[in-house]
């Protein structure tokens, strides 16, 4: 076990045997000009100040650390007597655009600004990074193109307007499922055809070094906050993290600032679809294993071939083969557990937070929620969980009316 | 000496060499091998036979609808190394070198695949996402088989990364001549007269220009700046082009992409 758990990732981009840069050699030079203008930027107390300025008066940090009590009643209700751990919401739905995706956007549209580049593209699955990345460029004037899915621009109609309206281009990627994997090879390929004027905003930690460790370092402003509310509302560190798992970018910024806090357990929450045991489910790090694809090495569901299999969820935003190279490392080495709900599991917490907290949660925080029900009930009553509510429902009300058999 | 190293040599003072691309098992392994058996006759000096791959980064739609294809009518890795079998048992002198991306490798395992390629008489590798800062990855092995490590050069590769890009290439440099991916640009004379004696000066391999390059004129003004021309694209769509409404291979499918080989050939030669 190394000393730290927060010293990756190497100078080649790698945690352990994960990460790295596998890219064509055109976008090479332009990598390595992103991680060194991010390495610069760090530094850079301007940057930083600004950076800091937008998440305050601009998304509403910090988001507020809310005691979710009718949850934790609930959750006691079906718990052995002296059962059923304290449930907190992180509550980055509040931020503006409805998301956690906004955090790490700012800080690369900075340093797109920084590094002169004049256009912005980016992916999305669920439309939230899209939406999120649309508004930065609408603040500071920058023309946005968003690779879309076409089945995710179909179950995400109210994102694509977002977009639009932010003044976004929405380009449907029609290849393969036409979901965030496509989306992400599409951006590429556009990305290698205008690497001189273009910076790719990438939503997850995922990609070719510095993405995961710069999305992970913006988006850990969330744990880090986190760490001080729990502090102020309890005195003491929380006894379990939970967050949901796409590509890991809520999940990291949640679990990063606690890595070192051996009495902090971590679980990620990936998404189980149809069934783990079926071929329709997005869990990369239970049933996938190490391969390389969109600049990285990761867990990554693939068959005997190699070949890149589609992955299923409700959840746009989880529907992704692969997972960040720092969650496969933590898988690993076993610092993070890594679990997961199915479609239907997500659905019932998606009314079950609704009805009893007053807050619609987005189907991807709706998986972990369905997680960290199921571990408080096991977990002592004085124990304190924290739930990362990285996004809020608003968007997915037209495919949730849709399966629960409502017309709207 | 290699069979690429012999080829460009016998080329040397005459002309340049056609390299052709096309994907292993596009639209089915029997025509697959029927084009493959044909292509040193129709004028390719060096043949590239791709890899399919679910996630072509680099690729436009052309050659992301071939490597569809080629899944669907069932290639793997080891079918296409089988298919390269297949060809050298009739042909020994014409290189081929495998191009595609890394995760199929990786899960067939890097040393197993190094051997068993260069057993089934492959000549050189080309794999797009493995920059040399990923070099280790594969070249031990490749190297201890034999097999050139052929390397992308980009109009972004500036001068000061160019060393590291060629002293981590063997066999032959590949010149991507547009920024972007395969066949959406083409490549213009002035920069091609501007590049090639930019990367001309930092190596003695050969250089071929790729990416694009569709037409036989465009051909041989490529082969005639660099030391040769990669057609990939335009010969995937003449094949497309030949296929029925549901993909399939028609009678004259073989006979149309030779005959395109052939066009690109002549002009070469002219």
């Amino acid at each position: 076990m190394p000393n730290s758990f927060r010293q990756g990732p190497d100078s080649r981009g790698r945690f352990g045997q994960f990460g790295g840069r596998f890219v064509a050699e055109t976008l090479m030079p332009l990598i390595l000009e992103v991680e060194a203008a991010y390495e610069a930027s760090k530094t850079d107390q301007a940057f930083q100040d600004e950076w800091r300025r937008l998440l305050k008066d601009y998304v509403g940090r910090p988001s507020p650390l809310w005691s979710a009590e009718r949850i934790t009643a609930h959750v006691r209700k079906s718990a052995k007597p002296g059962k059923g751990a304290k449930i907190y919401f992180k509550r980055d739905e509040l931020n503006h655009t409805g998301a956690h995706k906004i955090n790490a956007v700012l800080g690369q549209i900075l340093l797109a600004k920084k590094m002169g580049k004049t256009r912005i593209i980016a992916e999305t699955g669920a439309g939230q990074h899209g939406v999120a990345t649309a508004t930065a460029c609408a603040l500071f004037d920058l023309p946005c193109t968003v690779f879309m899915g076409a089945t995710d621009v179909e179950r995400q109609q109210p994102n694509v307007f977002r977009m639009k309206l932010l003044g976004a281009e929405v380009r449907p990627v029609s290849a393969g499922a036409g979901t965030l994997k496509d989306a992400m090879n599409e951006a590429l390929r556009y990305w290698v055809a205008n690497v001189t004027d273009t910076y790719y905003c990438i939503g997850t930690v995922a990609g070719p070094h510095p993405y995961p460790m710069m999305v992970r370092d913006f988006q850990s402003v969330i744990g880090e906050e986190a760490k001080v509310q729990m502090q102020a509302a309890e005195g003491r560190l929380p006894d379990a993290l939970v967050a949901a798992i796409g590509g890991g970018s809520n999940a990291m910024g949640l679990f990063y600032p606690f890595l070192d806090d051996p009495s902090v357990q971590m679980y990620g929450v990936e998404a189980a679809g149809r069934g783990i045991d079926t071929h329709e489910h997005a869990a990369s790090l239970a049933k996938g294993r190490p391969g390389v694809l969109h600049g990285n090495r990761m867990y990554l569901l693939q068959d005997d071939d190699g070949q890149v299999q589609e992955a299923h969820s409700i959840s746009a935003g989880l529907d992704y083969p692969g997972v960040g190279p720092e969650h496969s490392w933590l898988h690993e080495i076993g610092r993070v557990r890594y679990v997961s709900a199915t479609d239907d599991d997500a659905l019932d917490a998606f009314q079950l937070c609704s009805r009893l907290e007053g807050i619609i949660p987005a189907l991807e925080p709706a998986h972990a929620l369905a997680a960290t029900m199921r571990l408080a009930v096991g977990m002592d009553a004085d124990k304190i969980l924290v739930m990362n509510m990285c996004g809020r429902g608003d968007k997915d009300i037209f495919t949730v009316a849709k399966l629960l058999g409502e017309r709207l | 000496m290699s069979r690429i190293a012999a080829r460009f040599a016998s080329l040397k003072g005459t002309r340049g060499a056609l390299i052709t691309y096309l994907q292993a098992y596009d639209p089915d392994p029997a025509t697959s091998l029927a084009i493959l058996r044909g292509l040193p006759g129709a004028g390719a000096d060096i043949i590239e036979v791709g890899m399919p791959f679910t996630d072509p980064m680099a690729d436009g739609p052309s050659i992301q609808l071939a490597a569809q294809r080629a899944l669907k009518s069932g290639a793997t890795l080891s079918r296409t190394l089988a298919l390269v079998r297949d060809f050298r048992a009739e042909e020994t002198a014409t290189p081929i070198v495998l191009m595609g991306y890394y995760n199929p490798i990786l899960s067939y395992g890097v040393a197993s695949f190094c051997v068993e390629a260069a057993s089934s008489g492959v000549d050189g590798l080309i794999i797009v996402d493995v920059p040399p800062e990923e070099a280790d990855e594969i070249e031990p092995d490749a190297k201890a088989q034999g097999l050139d490590l052929i390397r992308l050069v980009a109009p972004t590769t500036d001068d000061s990364r160019l060393p590291k890009v060629l002293a981590a290439t063997s066999g032959f440099v590949y010149y991507v001549s547009i920024l972007g991916i395969t066949g959406t640009r083409s490549a213009s004379r002035e920069s091609m007269a501007a590049e090639i004696p930019r990367i001309r000066a930092h190596t003695d391999l050969p250089i071929v220009i790729g990416f694009g390059i569709r037409t036989p004129a465009q051909a041989a003004e490529a082969a005639g700046i660099g030391d040769g021309a990669a057609v990939g694209t335009a010969l995937v769509d003449v094949l497309a082009g030949s296929l029925d409404e549901h993909g399939r291979a028609k009678s004259d499918t073989v006979r149309r992409v030779l005959d395109a080989v052939r066009a690109l050939a002549e002009e070469i030669r002219r």
